[in-house]
């Protein structure tokens, strides 16, 4: 049954390059409007996912509908609909800043005059009005992010897919794409978004996924996730000897995860552990509300990828 | 890449349906050369202006006549030909895989309504405009020398379009399968060099033994010199149908088999 609410429903989906398998089976339901986080450790499948999305990859199996529509049969008219911000910057460094907005714009058959307004509004929104001249070259990695997120609402689409839209930027930028990325949500855009940094995901998701190694492992609003995955404060306790770890261990209603020098405490019922920890002495802690990092953590473990 | 057919492993073999798309795709290339237009003409007009002062008439006096023409009359008729192959082979190889690898242009436009097959058409048609630019430089300087006149030399614009589609499409063909710059060279000196010195631009192909005769028709260059050399000098091009129909093929199953490549390459 196809639903017209949802902007991706995919069934099974499955890829894999030479036989080794990149994404397996997994069954997504990205509804409209709203942000939506695809979220897992490097290799998980999020970019190769959304290129199946895009078309930009063949299916090895499963079924995908993207805006309704059957891909990558509907590719052409899908992606006429939707904006994306790749991973990787792929800005025509043979034009200026405002020439690759009209360049880009005749991809979608849209005519430099009818854009030449929303081409110079979109510099404007991404704070990038005064290097509408400039090269390609001479822009920073922030400017070039901020000219990628112009160029993908150029076509005003209903849905704008970013990949890791803030890696790499300084605090002004990332809390810059935020502001934007809201006004975008609130105008009825939906956003599907892939990010490694999970307060992004925390600030901006709406509903998240999270993927490893090729799965779907958790799927809900962030703080359904962190409500159902993890306790509600976490201790983190720097110096704490062996005797203390079995002490905290002793308290009820505790989870305790060593990592090199750092004792994380996970627990429902903090005062207790802060009663214990104060008067230790050579020890210092930091008591915080649990958050999707923790989730994350805990559903991919701390082991290293690739 | 054991297998001869490696490069075609799990190869989509649908048949192109090219859109408006190739038009865009046409004329970003279009306005990335009117940027640089200046330099880029000097080289068109200036090289083959040395070649025919310094070859047409230096050579020409020990040479005298080929064929009924005068030597820088027959060279300049030859060049226009092979400089179509060049250019558009030069373009379909380096500024195509720029565009394909380092710059990452095609990934951008496969996430607008543009796809390999636009693309790829696109791509030809533009190297096919870079060839008949650069032969019509030629022609506009033989008939500023004197060495070729007449109205009927229009009739050669179409044919360098075709000269430089039928080189357009392995150009793009060998770039889809290269793993980077250094594998042209294995392309331009087996195959566009060896054409470029045997297939009758500087000197009448019946001056080779007959077994390199025959081997030699079977070369689109070959084709592409017997239809322009006569219409730039005044004549009919004997068996024209033929060597449309040569030009043609080369420019049709290359375009085939580039879209079949590009599409592996960048459709995973
Ligand atoms: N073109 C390709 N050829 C071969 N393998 C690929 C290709 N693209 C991706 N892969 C593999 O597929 C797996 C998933 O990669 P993908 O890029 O989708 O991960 P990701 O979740 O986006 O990771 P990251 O967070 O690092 O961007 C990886 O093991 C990767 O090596
Ligand atoms: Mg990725």
């Amino acid at each position: 049954m196809q639903n017209l609410d949802l902007v991706i429903e995919a069934s099974g989906l499955e890829k894999s390059f030479s036989g080794r398998a990149a994404v397996c089976g997994i069954n997504l339901r990205v509804p409209r409007s709203g942000c939506f986080g695809l979220l897992g450790p490097n290799g998980a499948g999020k970019t190769t996912t959304l290129r199946m999305v895009l078309g930009q990859c063949r299916l090895s199996g499963g079924e995908l509908r993207v805006l309704g529509q059957p891909m990558p049969a509907a590719k052409k008219s899908v992606r006429a609909r939707i904006g994306v911000v790749p991973q990787l910057d792929n800005l025509d460094p043979d034009f200026t800043v405002l020439e690759n907005l009209f360049v880009y714009a005749a991809y979608f058959g849209l005519r430099r005059a009818q854009v030449a307004q929303r081409a110079r509004e979109l510099l404007a929104l991404v704070e990038l009005s005064d290097r509408a001249g400039t090269r390609i070259g001479e822009l920073s990695g922030g400017m070039k992010r901020r000219l990628s997120i112009a160029r993908s609402l150029i076509n005003d689409p209903e849905v704008l897919i970013l990949d890791e839209p803030t890696t790499g930027l300084d605090p002004q930028v990332r809390h810059l794409i935020w502001t934007r990325l809201r006004g975008l949500k609130r105008e009825g855009k939906t956003l599907i978004l892939t990010t490694h940094y999970m307060e992004e995901a925390e600030r901006l998701c709406d509903r998240i996924v999270i993927m490893d190694h090729g799965r779907i492992i958790a799927e809900g609003a962030p703080r359904d996730l962190i409500r159902q995955h993890s306790e509600p404060d976490v201790i983190e306790v720097q110096g704490a000897p062996a005797e203390l770890e079995q002490r905290l261990m002793a308290l009820d209603g505790g989870r305790v995860e060593r990592v090199g020098e750092t004792l994380y405490f996970h627990t429902g019922s903090a005062r207790n552990a802060v009663a214990l920890l104060e008067p230790v002495p050579d020890i210092t802690y930091l008591h915080r509300p649990a958050n999707l990092e923790d989730v994350f953590l805990k559903l991919t473990g701390r082991d290293l990828r690739e | 890449m054991s297998h001869p057919l490696y490069f075609f492993h799990g190869a989509d073999w649908a048949v192109p349906r090219p859109a408006p798309g190739t038009f865009a795709v046409w004329r970003r290339n279009f306005l990335v050369w009117r940027k640089l237009m200046g330099p880029s003409l000097l080289f068109n007009f200036g090289e083959p202006l040395l070649y025919l002062l310094g070859l047409g008439f230096g050579l020409g006096r020990f040479v005298g006549e080929v064929e009924g023409l005068s030597y820088i009359a027959f060279l300049a008729s030859g060049l226009l030909a092979s400089s179509s192959m060049n250019t558009a082979t030069f373009e379909g190889l380096y500024s195509v895989y720029t565009r394909m690898v380092p710059q990452q242009t095609y990934d951008g436009m496969l996430a607008t309504p543009v796809d390999v097959d636009d693309i790829v058409l696109g791509e030809m048609l533009w190297c096919a405009t870079k060839g008949l630019i650069s032969s019509t430089a030629i022609l506009l300087v033989a008939v500023g020398l004197g060495a070729l006149h007449g109205w009927q030399l229009l009739l050669c614009l179409p044919a360098f379009y075709l000269t430089g589609l039928c080189f357009a499409g392995p150009a793009l063909v060998v770039s889809s399968v290269s793993k980077s710059y250094d594998f042209f060279a294995y392309y331009v000196t087996l195959a566009i060099t060896p054409m470029y010195i045997f297939c009758g631009v500087f000197y009448p192909t019946g001056a080779l033994p007959a077994f390199a005769q025959s081997f030699v028709s079977l070369l689109p260059l070959t084709h592409a010199v017997a239809l322009i050399r006569p219409l730039a000098s005044g004549g009919v091009p004997a068996d024209i149908l033929l060597h449309i129909t040569v030009l043609s093929f080369y420019a049709l199953a290359g375009f085939y088999l580039a879209v079949v490549l590009v599409r592996r390459r960048l459709i995973q």
